[in-house]
């Protein structure tokens, strides 16, 4: 890696990490929207 | 055929009417007019006082700073634009109109462009002297500067008619046109260094003036686009 | 045809067809990366001008690559959406705008770190290709802000929509721009243009790296439109009677 082995093994790792970072946010959206129409429905069926 | 013919001087009167309509408006509204202007004039001031008032130093940024704030002063115009037509509601008998609503929206960007644009290329060669630059080249911005503001009009118009109606519309028109008008700016101001340096600059202003072409034809339907998607 | 096309675009096959497929795309992505990056930074030899530092190519390429072709998702989706009235094609666009924005800033940001040995700065306003990323990157900023300033989800999607194709043509005008102006300027470019051809070593794993990522970024794509289909049809019966049901998926 001569003096570069920093800079490259650094660029690699922010890349597992945008793509961890984007795949983690996609499950926590995707959780929220889905508990917030639970929520929305169980209060609907409730209320009837 | 005939259809057409007979239809073309209503559309010429419709662009007519429109522009003269505005610039009636701000002739009756001058502050409209004017506070770009002297925000265009003391976004120069400030830089000789940032950096000093080192000969050498202001021939050197003029170009780019008469730009950068032609540039800021064209945004602030720019939101305007449509803003106060929606308020009153003429915004909205625009798009009845029989008309074809690109020409009429172009009728409106012409007629800001000439509040704007061209007051801003009149004043330009006073501040360009203050940064020392000769007559020659002050010429070249002149140009370059009426071409700018011709494209800057046109692709701000479109970020004015998706704004319009929006809470805090001023900084969001900012945010989606400053990185649209990035080319513009880069060409104008680079065209201006090179031909004070006496270096070969007509590239550029080949290049602004087909930009200016170019979105003289395509915006005013962008532009018709948005306005109809914002009033929904 | 058109009823096929037009129960497969539905909202409840894409919900369904998108979490199948994901996995499929996801898999080979990672197995293709991981061979790209042994292949890369292994088994490559070091570049003669460049030495080790070219190994960033292998990231800094496929997400300057996607960042680009994200945008154009966005905008393909948006004129689809606008002429034809298909919404999923909304759909599409919106999902892929946060993706778009997040390579753009990888690309940015290895460019960056790459520029540090090669130039001694972290930021070269001489390359033309960070310069215009970094525009791109604005340009993301502004569809993604437009999207959140408009409430009503049909009316973001049209101007968002609009915004896009204005910022498609721009795109092609920053990059013909920049380069013009770096070329004044003596600019640097990272990548050497038509250069000799580059060593199978080299390229075999960079076309691995870029297709695998291109494949990561088709699954988590896949993932935001299931959200976003979830999210804009809550107000429907199949998504109530799926939810009752308990299927769906967290």
């Amino acid at each position: 890696m001569g003096n570069y082995g920093a800079y490259v093994w650094t660029c690699f790792a922010l890349a597992l990490a945008v793509l961890v970072y984007s795949d983690w946010s996609a499950r926590v959206r995707h959780k929220r929207v889905y508990r917030d129409i639970e929520v929305r429905i169980k209060a609907l069926e409730e209320r009837e | 055929m005939s259809d057409n013919e007979a239809q073309q001087p209503a559309i010429l009167a419709g662009l007519i009417a429109v522009i003269r309509r505005d610039l009636l408006l701000s002739w009756k509204r001058p502050g409209d007019v004017l506070n770009p202007l002297f925000f265009f004039a003391m976004v120069c001031t400030l830089f000789p006082l940032a950096v000093g008032p080192g000969a050498t130093q202001l021939m050197f940024i003029g170009p780019g700073v008469l730009w950068v704030a032609a540039l800021l002063a064209t945004l602030l115009s720019l939101n305007s634009l449509f803003v106060s037509d929606f308020e009153d509601g003429s915004l909205e008998q625009l798009l009845v109109s029989p008309q074809p609503l690109p020409v009429l929206v172009l009728g409106k960007t012409i007629a800001h462009w000439l509040c704007s644009g061209v007051p801003l290329v009149l004043v330009s060669p006073l501040l360009a002297a203050t940064y020392r630059m000769p007559t020659g080249v002050i010429g070249v911005m002149m140009l370059t500067l009426t071409l700018g503001t011709v494209c800057l009009s046109l692709l701000g118009s479109i970020g004015a008619a998706l704004t319009v109606g929006l809470n805090r519309g001023t900084a969001l028109l900012s945010l989606l046109i400053l990185p649209l008008a990035m080319p513009v700016l880069l060409l104008g101001a680079n065209t201006v260094s090179l031909a004070a340096d006496n270096e070969m600059y007509s590239t550029g202003i080949w290049a602004l003036g087909a930009y200016a072409v170019a979105a003289l034809s395509l915006s005013p339907y962008a532009t018709a686009a948005a306005l109809r998607i914002s009033n929904e | 045809m058109w009823t096929f096309f037009h129960r497969l675009a539905s909202p409840p096959h894409i919900y369904r067809l998108a979490a199948i497929f994901a996995p499929w795309l996801l898999f080979p992505g990672l197995v293709l990366v991981a061979y790209g990056t042994y292949g890369g930074v292994f088994v490559a030899p070091t570049d003669y001008q460049q030495g080790d530092a070219f190994r960033i190519i292998y990231v800094h390429v496929p997400a300057a690559y996607l960042s680009m072709m994200a945008y154009m998702i966005m905008a393909v989706g948006g004129g689809i959406g606008l002429i034809w009235r298909i919404k999923l094609a909304h759909t599409v666009g919106a999902a892929a705008a946060p993706l778009g924005a997040a390579f753009t800033l990888l690309a940015l940001l290895t460019g960056s770190i790459w520029g540090r040995p090669m130039w001694g700065t972290w930021w070269e306003w001489g390359d033309p290709r960070l310069t215009s990323e970094l525009i791109l990157l604005f340009l993301y900023f502004g569809y993604m802000a437009l999207r959140a300033a408009i409430d009503d989800t049909l009316k973001a999607d049209k101007a968002c929509a609009v915004l896009a194709l204005v910022g498609v043509v721009n795109v092609v005008i920053v990059h013909y721009s920049v380069e013009w102006w770096s070329s004044l300027h003596q600019g640097q470019t990272l990548l050497r243009k038509g250069g000799p051809a580059m060593d199978p070593a080299m390229l075999y794993p960079l076309l691995a790296m870029i297709l695998g990522f291109t494949l990561i970024f088709g699954a988590l794509l896949l993932r935001r439109v299931r959200t976003e289909v979830l999210y804009r049809e809550r107000r429907t019966r199949w998504v109530r009677e799926m939810i009752m049901a308990g299927q769906g998926g967290k």
